[in-house]
């Protein structure tokens, strides 16, 4: 997968790594600012209240 | 053959060639077994990330929330009538009555939050001598990525009944995360627009046990996440016999499992803002 993504890049190796380190630094935003606040909740590790 | 592949694809990587000859079974079996790997080590970094979010991003998150909130109940309070009584607008003069009476019993004014509004200051001096969190209304997770949540069916600071809160133990600025330091007799000072209230945690302070109340409700326990009875008027059940604070969080850290409830009464009068603007000495610890 990361071989495949890094042959599909254009450019040569300093670019393709300045692309790789964006690309990675996009799914480490994505995951903590959308994905994680949407499980969060989902999983049982936050509750803190008495209730049925 | 080698100038030929020189000159003519020199900044090709070679991979981008499919190989002329039939990819073999061991091939095939290398892709597959590469891209197993791959996908675990991915999860797993996921997974740290995940703790990473949940022990500080999430703190960060909730810090910016109760800056923000200190500041609205800052100007709510500073807007509030409550505070334009006599002597509140000029706390250094500090004049007794004139009337020579014994001061007069302050009455703090009734409360009224919407759900998510700010709209009183949890101080544990126990848990540190700055320790000052803004509550909000209502328990849902909504108001608790805040800070700690009122819950909404209860008594508010003072009143008859049960004060009850939740907050996070592990994340979300984690306020409550040292509750289990609390012992018997540790204050724990709610502020309003107009009032001081200090509540003491039940149980006996000289043998640092729990139990012991007169009114048999422990300063202390953990109960299964669906007894819903501590935070009922009074704690444990049954009507409202005296004004309680109930501090409820998870237990133990990093689970959900059980809940970690802590019971307080109040303890003297409410003290009014105007008489004792810097807290009230068990504040002072």
């Amino acid at each position: 997968m990361y071989g495949w993504i890094w042959r599909h890049l254009p450019g040569g190796a300093a670019l393709r790594t300045a692309q790789a380190l964006v690309l990675v630094l996009a799914v480490v935003a994505l995951l903590l600012f959308v994905v994680f606040p949407w499980v969060e909740p989902r999983l049982p590790f936050t509750s803190v209240t008495v209730g049925s | 053959m080698s100038s030929t592949l020189d000159v003519e694809a020199p900044a090709t990587d070679p991979r981008d060639e499919p190989p002329a000859r039939h990819r073999s079974s061991g091939d095939v079996a290398r892709t597959v077994v590469r891209g197993i790997s791959q996908t675990l080590i991915t999860l797993g970094l996921v997974a740290l990330l995940f703790v990473v979010y949940q022990l500080w991003v999430t703190d960060l998150l909730a810090a910016r929330a109760q800056d923000r909130l200190t500041e609205q109940l800052q100007d709510q309070w500073a807007g509030s009538p409550a505070l334009d009584t006599p002597g509140a607008t000029d706390p250094t003069e500090g004049t007794p009555p004139a009337d020579g009476s014994a001061p007069p019993t302050h009455t703090p004014a009734p409360i009224e939050a919407g759900i998510g509004d700010p709209f009183a200051i949890l101080h544990i001096p126990r848990l540190g001598d700055d320790y000052a969190r803004v509550v909000v209304q209502g328990s849902s997770e909504v108001q608790l990525e805040q800070g700690p949540g009122h819950y909404v069916d209860t008594a508010m600071p003072g009143e008859q009944g049960n004060f009850s809160v939740a907050g996070h133990r592990v994340g979300r600025g984690s306020p409550f995360l040292d509750l289990d330091r609390m012992r018997p007799g540790d204050a724990i000072v709610v502020e309003t627009a107009d009032s001081w209230f200090v509540y003491r945690v039940l149980g006996d302070p000289a043998t640092g046990e729990f139990t012991g109340d007169p009114t048999g409700i422990p300063g202390r326990e953990v109960v299964r996440p669906s007894q819903v009875s501590v935070i009922a008027p009074t704690p444990g059940g049954g009507e409202p016999t005296g004004a309680y604070l109930t501090l409820t969080t998870c237990h133990p850290r990093y689970s959900a499992a059980q809940r970690l409830i802590l019971h307080a009464r109040l303890d003297g009068a409410p003290i009014s803002k105007a008489a004792a603007p810097d807290g009230p000495a068990a504040l002072a610890g």
